[in-house]
């Protein structure tokens, strides 16, 4: 008796996170993804409506924007951070002496929080006192840099801030992908007469996809959950210029009290990380499985 | 033979020209990574007079705390003025519970789903992995209300009980990869030698999981402190962890702008995760990349 | 006298993989049994059966007498020693081997009087304040035999213990296993897919493969009587020759008739075997193939062959030869004028032949 008990221990154990899991995570998404089918307002209510919210989301301007905002600045976040990320990681490769220092330096943004992120370069960026009034004052009285202000160009600006702060993770991923490749196919290419640049770009970078792959996944994530960075950078203006999907919800949930709209949104932004992550962790799972 | 030693000796120099221009670009590159931090430092060592009329990347004439002094102490936000201090402590009462709760539930966790295997276990582990990628906007709503019927809405308890869930599925992750690597026969020789589930966790996994221990607190502590979106969702006035309060105090519109001010209280705000990773560098990068590449 | 440890009808399944297939085996106190397969034969699951550290389907485990199937491991009065060595990396040597006292709550002064005597015993005094990373293959199988032997045990079980080592280690710590079974008078139980460590070490062999016992046998039962083609496939290096053969009785015995390649056909002559159905497959051990000089016996037959490869090992020379297209191995002396290309008299112990059925397999003589 006590025998089988005992057996049990570890599903004992592990239940409470578990029940965690499954009703923090998934009950609320069912939560969720009910009240977006609702005409909740102030309060959440629960009679089923059907899509009106998503129609009405689709319909707004303002979610318009968002969408296209997230668009334009999760592909230049990636990609920027992507190529600038892999060319230090090449750089570094080349057996620095001072690599530990460097790497130290190229990564630590990765430790601010996007509030202090935001908070810095909105003082940088600020056209009256920063980088723009510092040009002019080496004399390039011309030199107009108010990004922050352009209704137009204030999305790059989150973009300048977060290449800043997540290229240097993504430098430490692939630098972690370039070591594991294998010193001996190097060895061979050298040995081969290869010039150095075509072994990276016929060897090195192809060996590297799964790494691409986690990267990108990382980094798309980060770009849809992006909310800290742009509330302290630009509140989301001016107007709404830079609203993404992340803030739109937040303001719907809290500030203008339209829950069915917060939830809706909210199914959306789930909606489009699931299609970018569920593949990727399926496929990492089932390899994994099989190499078992 | 000349030609030969002439040729050696352009290639040489060529190859030295590189090596120079490469550790120009490494410098080049330091110096951006470096910029934004440099130009927070000295413009919070200013006076505001100096901010005005000064440029933006020279040093300090005249070096000055008062706007350390201030964002510590007595800057605004909202109607408050009493700095960043309160909500500092805010943070490390938030952050120490939530951080120490979530990595021992991960560590046992991880310790039954690698080394105690049985029928779904699997299936289990795959649920807490998805969860770490859901956007927590999906949960924000469903928790404000579940917080509210607790009596934990707005209390620094909720924050701590909103972190440790949402971390348990990356330090089971964590946990689990770490232990998945370690021989099934160390627990059973340790079954043959008379111990049970716990006494093989305390004696025998726990000891050998100091590295994976530190990852997952420094991963886990730069997490909850630098959270800003459960901070601004499930707080009130009084219970605000750092980062909200930080950027209540840029956005706050009373009075004049103080930017030395602002960038005094981003540091301090900054400071403590900053140096976790300056002491625990190599911890804090194992961290990422664990939780970025699965397995 | 009850037997030390019974098994009966044991199955196992995974799943709807069947792991064991009616296992039933009995040793007394003092016995070695070695279970011997290839990978994945089910050698080890048995082991874990008797162990506890894997819950039996059906049937039972019994240890002195006592039904064990509801037993944890704690309480079977046994110790393991594992491939792995499974010493825990945080502690000390010392800590290592009393560990299971601790978690007992013997005390302290028994558990230093253990630990003093096992060390003495394995020779491993010097290295009781080092760490299991700092130490060697060869020491850290030590402490793991230590771990066992300070639980004084019913049963020692041994999963692979040597695997891990190299090739002249593991002759040493066989020969110290074996001595320390001779010492202890204690009852063994050891895994193994090294046919010859089976053979040094046991006094009992289970042969396993695919979860089914083949043969159950001292090591000379087994390796001159194999049960089936796998057993004598399988124990003994280099292996049994198996070829077929068509079978003639006459007036002095049986005629084994083998083709060959070229020319006539291999005609062998058992004065002894009776009853042979009209094809089989003989078995025939290459010691028991030599030069016609040096075989002697009633039994004996005489035959020239030609010979395809001569194989130089040092204390013997391994000749190769084809017979009903397959190569058969004779082992003659180091200092035979064998030569490939050419034919010489070979002389084949007809006395040791083992005779298997064509289709089953089945040892018929």
């Amino acid at each position: 008796m006590l025998e089988r008990l005992e057996r049990q221990i570890p599903k004992f154990v592990l239940a409470p996170s578990f029940a965690a899991i499954l009703v923090f995570v998934y009950g609320f998404i069912v939560w969720t993804g009910w009240v977006s089918l609702t005409k909740s307002k102030l309060m959440p209510r629960y009679e089923i409506e059907g899509i009106t919210q998503y129609q009405r989301l689709f319909a707004s301007p303002r979610w318009d924007t968002a969408l296209e905002n997230l668009f334009v600045f999760g592909g230049l976040f990636i990609v920027l951070s992507m190529l600038l990320g892999l060319l230090l990681a090449i750089l570094l490769d080349q057996k620095i002496r001072t690599e530990g220092v460097l790497r130290t330096i190229y990564l630590y943004p990765m430790a601010l929080s996007l509030i202090v992120t935001g908070t810095a370069w909105r003082w940088f960026l600020n056209p009256g006192l920063g980088i723009e009034a510092t040009v002019r004052k080496w004399g390039f009285e011309d030199f107009t840099f108010d990004w922050l202000v352009n209704p137009d160009m204030a999305i790059y600006t989150i973009v300048i801030a977060a290449v800043w702060q997540a290229s240097g993770f993504v430098m430490a991923l692939f630098l972690a992908g370039l070591r594991s490749v294998e010193d001996e196919i190097i060895r061979a290419a050298q040995v081969d007469g290869i010039p150095l640049w075509r072994i990276y770009v016929s060897i090195i970078i192809p060996s590297m996809a799964p790494v691409f792959l986690s990267a990108f996944i990382v980094l798309a994530h980060l770009a849809i959950k992006s909310f800290d960075l742009v509330i302290a950078l630009t509140g989301g203006g001016p107007g709404y210029a830079t609203d993404l999907p992340a803030t739109y919800m937040y303001s719907m949930a809290f500030s203008r009290g339209n829950i069915g709209q917060a939830a809706s949104s909210a199914m959306v932004m789930m909606a489009v990380i699931f299609a970018i992550v569920v593949p990727y962790l399926y496929s990492e799972l089932r390899s994994r499985n099989d190499a078992r | 033979m000349q030609g030969d030693l002439a040729s050696t000796a352009s290639t040489q120099i060529t190859r030295l020209a590189l090596r120079w221009l490469l550790y120009l670009l490494l410098v080049l590159f330091a110096l951006y990574y470096l910029a934004p931090l440099f130009v927070m430092v000295t413009t919070s060592l200013k006076s505001l007079e100096e901010i005005k009329t000064g440029s933006l990347v020279s040093l300090p004439r005249e070096v000055t705390f008062d706007a350390w002094g201030t964002a510590w102490s007595a800057a605004c936000s909202g109607i408050k003025c009493e700095g960043l201090k309160p909500y500092f402590w805010n943070s490390i009462v938030m952050a120490v519970p939530a951080v120490l709760i979530s990595t021992f539930l991960g560590a046992i966790n991880g310790y039954v789903i690698a080394q105690w295997r049985f029928r779904g276990a699997n299936l289990i582990f795959s649920l807490m992995l998805f969860g770490c990628f859901i956007p927590f906007q999906v949960v924000l709503l469903p928790m404000a209300r579940l917080l509210g019927l607790m009596g934990l809405a707005g209390s620094i308890p909720g924050l701590i009980f909103v972190h440790v869930v949402y971390g348990l599925g990356f330090t089971t992750l964590f946990f689990r990869n770490y232990y998945v690597s370690i021989s099934p026969e160390l627990i059973r020789a340790a079954k043959i030698d008379g111990a049970g589930f716990f006494r093989i966790f305390w004696s025998v996994f726990l000891p050998l999981s100091v590295p994976i221990i530190v990852v997952t607190i420094i991963w886990q502590f730069t997490q909850i402190w630098n959270d800003f979106l459960f901070g601004v969702s499930f707080s009130q006035a009084g219970t605000q962890p750092i980062t909200v309060a930080l950027n209540n105090i840029v956005n706050s519109t009373t009075g004049v702008k103080e930017y030395n001010v602002d960038m005094a209280a981003a540091i301090i705000a900054a400071l403590p995760t900053l140096i976790v990773y300056v002491v625990a560098g190599k911890y804090f990068i194992r961290g990422l990349t664990a939780g970025s590449v699965k397995g | 006298m009850t037997p030390i440890l019974q098994i009966q009808a044991l199955n196992k399944n995974f799943g709807t993989l069947q792991i064991l297939k009616n296992v039933n085996v009995e040793i007394e106190s003092g016995d070695f049994l070695v279970l011997v397969g290839p990978s994945g034969c089910g050698k080890s699951t048995l082991l874990n059966c008797i162990a506890g550290l894997e819950p039996v389907t059906s049937g039972q485990v019994a240890i002195d007498g006592r039904n064990m199937n509801e037993i944890s491991p704690k309480d079977r009065d046994i110790a393991m020693v594992f491939q792995s060595y499974a010493l825990y990396p945080t502690m000390s040597v010392a800590k290592n081997i009393t560990f299971g006292m601790r978690v007992r709550g013997i005390d302290k002064q028994t558990q230093q009087e253990k630990l003093a005597e096992v060390s003495r015993q394995l020779q491993i005094e010097p290295l009781l304040n080092r760490r299991p990373a700092q130490l060697s293959g060869g020491q850290r199988q030590r402490v793991a035999m230590g771990r066992a032997l300070v639980r004084d045990p019913k049963l020692f079980l041994f999963d692979e213990p040597l695997s891990n080592l190299d090739a002249k280690l593991r002759v040493e710590m066989r020969n110290e296993i074996k001595k320390l079974h001779h010492n202890l008078n204690a009852t063994m139980v050891y895994v193994t897919h090294d046919q010859i460590e089976a053979m040094t070490l046991a006094t009992k062999i289970v042969v396993l493969k695919d979860g089914l016992v083949q043969q159950i046998g001292t090591p000379a039962e087994i390796y001159l009587r194999p049960a089936n083609l796998f057993v004598a496939d399988f124990m003994g290096s280099p292996a049994m020759n198996l070829v077929t053969a068509q079978t003639r009785k006459n007036g002095r015995g049986t005629e084994l008739v083998i083709e060959r390649p070229a020319g006539e056909p291999l005609r062998l002559l058992d004065k002894k075997a009776r009853n042979l159905p009209d094809r089989v497959v003989l078995g025939i051990r290459p010691e028991d193939i030599t030069e016609a000089a040096f075989g002697s016996g009633k039994n004996v037959h005489i035959t020239a062959c030609d010979v395809d490869v001569v194989e130089p090992a040092g204390a013997d020379t391994f000749v190769l030869l084809s017979l009903s297209g397959k190569e058969v191995t004779a082992r003659l002396k180091a200092e035979t004028r064998a030569a490939a290309g050419e034919s010489m008299d070979f002389a084949f112990n007809m006395e040791k032949a083992s005779y298997f059925d064509v289709e089953s397999g089945e040892r018929i003589n």
